[in-house]
């Protein structure tokens, strides 16, 4: 059913003609695209009828056929209808066209941006997370640490802005600089909490069976600690993604929050339309990522939100 | 989980029968808690010795200060005066010579079955040599095939047995059990008892128990102390001569447990 609606939608793309007085590149591309969607999902379903579990299909096949639906009624209302005034709302086959012809700018804008939030992000995480064992283990750590962190922590990274693009040699190392703020500061505090509420039973034990200081850190500490790290790795994560856009769009000559502001510029909304949904598909990713990653680490604790 | 244990006896008892237990000698031990400021005396003179092997009970209230000496005696805290040590030598802080075992197994959640009780022979760099023993023991508890679960796939009494074999793998010269039984269902507490014993008679360590059921003090211990209210003090001491293994319908131990009730003050209901 999700198969023939989509293959719905290929038809009323290609064999409606579009509104008179437009001229889209695309359209039979993206015709084809969605005959391809609907020949896969044909695909899918011999293949899952012939090997056995259609449990899969069954729980995407809902959302496949509203997929459709939506991509279909977008694409009648703008391409064929025009009741949509342009260029705020472009059709779909504009967002294929500018996929297609400005690849290479939207690529050079996805690598500096994972660039820039990799480098950030790796950065305050391990900073907070080192920063976190050291106030929950030690008194004079906390003692130094915390008031520093109390003062500047809630300040949002962004209201460094202007201060970190003067203060430091180049607007990526400036950059770098507020998404590592942004993604420590919810790394520290979870991580000193996760620290600090560790059971002392545990350390008991591990000390009446020979542990030393080293040993209780890094075994006993730290894996007691991770289900909290996690969650401050997740808060982090999601500051640096909003830090990164900002930087971009004021800032750094690079990345899609530039290419967003550029294409703003021109009033290319279709640009910003698939940059938008670029950029969202790659978030989304980075978070299942770190989502997996806790999993596998996570893997004894029962119970876990699934992303 | 009987017949595990009764299969591996032999790989057993040719791996534990080197240990011999150690004589644990508390002299005029005294220990109190600050509480707002004040001292709250917990622990008052009390002297204890044990013989290398024997297995002592200690009973008393609840909140008398037994878990306190346990935790003195493995070196987890510091008494305000008098002395305790092992085969004459000060206990200065927590050895893997002496083990607790706590009522609440605590066992590391994220370490699967097999290397919680390898965490001794880790954390003192033995693991590499003695990977073995950490088959061994699970195998002596009957454990052998839960060696990759996790803590919270076990029972109750699944997971007081993984934090035995845990302390059994450093071949301890003392074990002290601190209410190990206490969050069990009766049935199982049973045959843990019946295990503890077996356990100690292979393996020869001291044994130290605190609980508040005396019958479990009967059935196990050769020696019963019983402490007073806090500050606690020792007030009796009774010796069970009986030999092991013990039969719980045996009339000398129920005479010894209505003994230790009119000693607790607890006569009436008997």
């Amino acid at each position: 059913m999700a198969a023939a609606a989509w293959l719905g939608a290929a038809l009323l793309t290609v064999l409606w003609a579009d509104r008179s007085g437009t001229d889209w590149d695309y359209t039979g591309d993206l015709a084809a695209g969605f005959g391809a969607v609907s020949s896969v999902l044909t695909l899918a379903i011999f293949s899952e009828a012939w090997f056995g579990s259609m449990a899969r299909m069954h729980r995407l096949a809902p959302w496949m056929l509203a997929l459709a639906f939506l991509l279909g009624t977008w694409e009648a209302i703008t391409a064929k209808l025009g009741l949509l005034p342009l260029p705020f709302f472009p059709p779909p086959q504009a967002l294929l066209e500018v996929v297609i012809d400005d690849r290479v700018r939207l690529a050079e804008g996805v690598l500096a941006s994972l660039r820039l939030l990799a480098e950030g992000y790796c950065l305050g995480a391990a900073l907070g997370f080192a920063m976190g064992v050291a106030m929950g283990w030690s008194r004079a750590a906390s003692y130094w640490i915390h008031p520093v962190l109390r003062l500047v922590g809630p300040l949002p990274a962004t209201a460094w802005l202007p201060l970190a693009f003067f203060a430091f040699p180049s607007s990526h190392s400036a950059s770098t600089f507020l998404i590592a703020l942004a993604a420590g500061f919810p790394v520290t505090v979870l991580t000193w909490s996760g620290v600090t509420s560790v059971s002392s039973a545990y350390y008991d034990v591990a000390r009446t069976l020979g542990a030393n200081q080293s040993f209780l850190i890094l075994k006993v500490t730290i894996p007691a600690a991770m289900p909290h790290v996690f969650v401050g790795l997740f808060m982090g994560l999601g500051n640096s993604f909003a830090v990164l856009v900002i930087a971009e769009m004021l800032g750094v000559k690079a990345g899609l929050g530039w290419y967003l502001q550029w294409a703003q510029g021109w009033a290319a909304y279709a640009n910003m339309y698939a940059a938008l949904l670029i950029m969202a598909l790659i978030f989304s990713g980075l978070i299942t990522l770190l989502f997996r990653l806790r999993d596998r680490l996570l893997a004894w604790q029962k119970g876990l939100v699934r992303w | 989980m009987v017949a595990h244990t009764a299969l591996s006896e032999t790989a057993a008892r040719a791996n534990f029968s080197s240990v011999r237990g150690a004589a644990l000698a508390i002299h005029e031990v005294s220990h109190h808690f600050e509480l707002e400021g004040l001292p709250l005396p917990v622990l008052e003179r009390v002297s204890l010795h044990l013989e290398p092997g024997e297995f002592v009970a200690i009973l008393g209230p609840s909140g008398c200060g037994k878990s306190t000496l346990l935790r003195l005696v493995a070196g987890l805290d510091f008494p305000v005066g008098g002395s305790l040590s092992l085969d004459g030598q000060p206990i200065q802080g927590p050895d893997a010579s002496r083990i607790i075992v706590f009522q609440d197994p605590t066992l590391y959640p994220w370490r699967t079955v097999w290397s919680n009780v390898a965490l001794g022979l880790e954390a003192r760099g033995l693991l590499q040599s003695h990977r073995g023993r950490v088959d061994d023991v699970l195998r002596l508890v009957g454990l052998a095939g839960f060696t990759t679960a996790y803590p919270r796939q076990l029972s109750g009494g699944m997971s007081q047995r993984v934090a035995l074999a845990r302390a059994l793998v450093n071949d301890p010269k003392l074990l002290i059990f601190d209410e190990p039984l206490g969050q069990l269902d009766s049935l199982t507490r049973i045959a843990m008892q019946e295990e503890l014993v077996s356990l100690w008679q292979r393996a020869g360590f001291t044994a130290l128990l605190v609980t508040h059921d005396v019958e479990e003090a009967v059935f196990l211990a050769s020696r019963v102390i019983v402490l007073s209210e806090r500050p606690a003090r020792v007030t009796a001491e009774v010796v069970n001569a009986r030999p092991y293994p013990r039969h719980r319908g045996d009339p000398h131990l129920a005479e010894l447990r209505r003994e230790i009730m009119s000693l607790l003050g607890l006569a009436q209901s008997w």
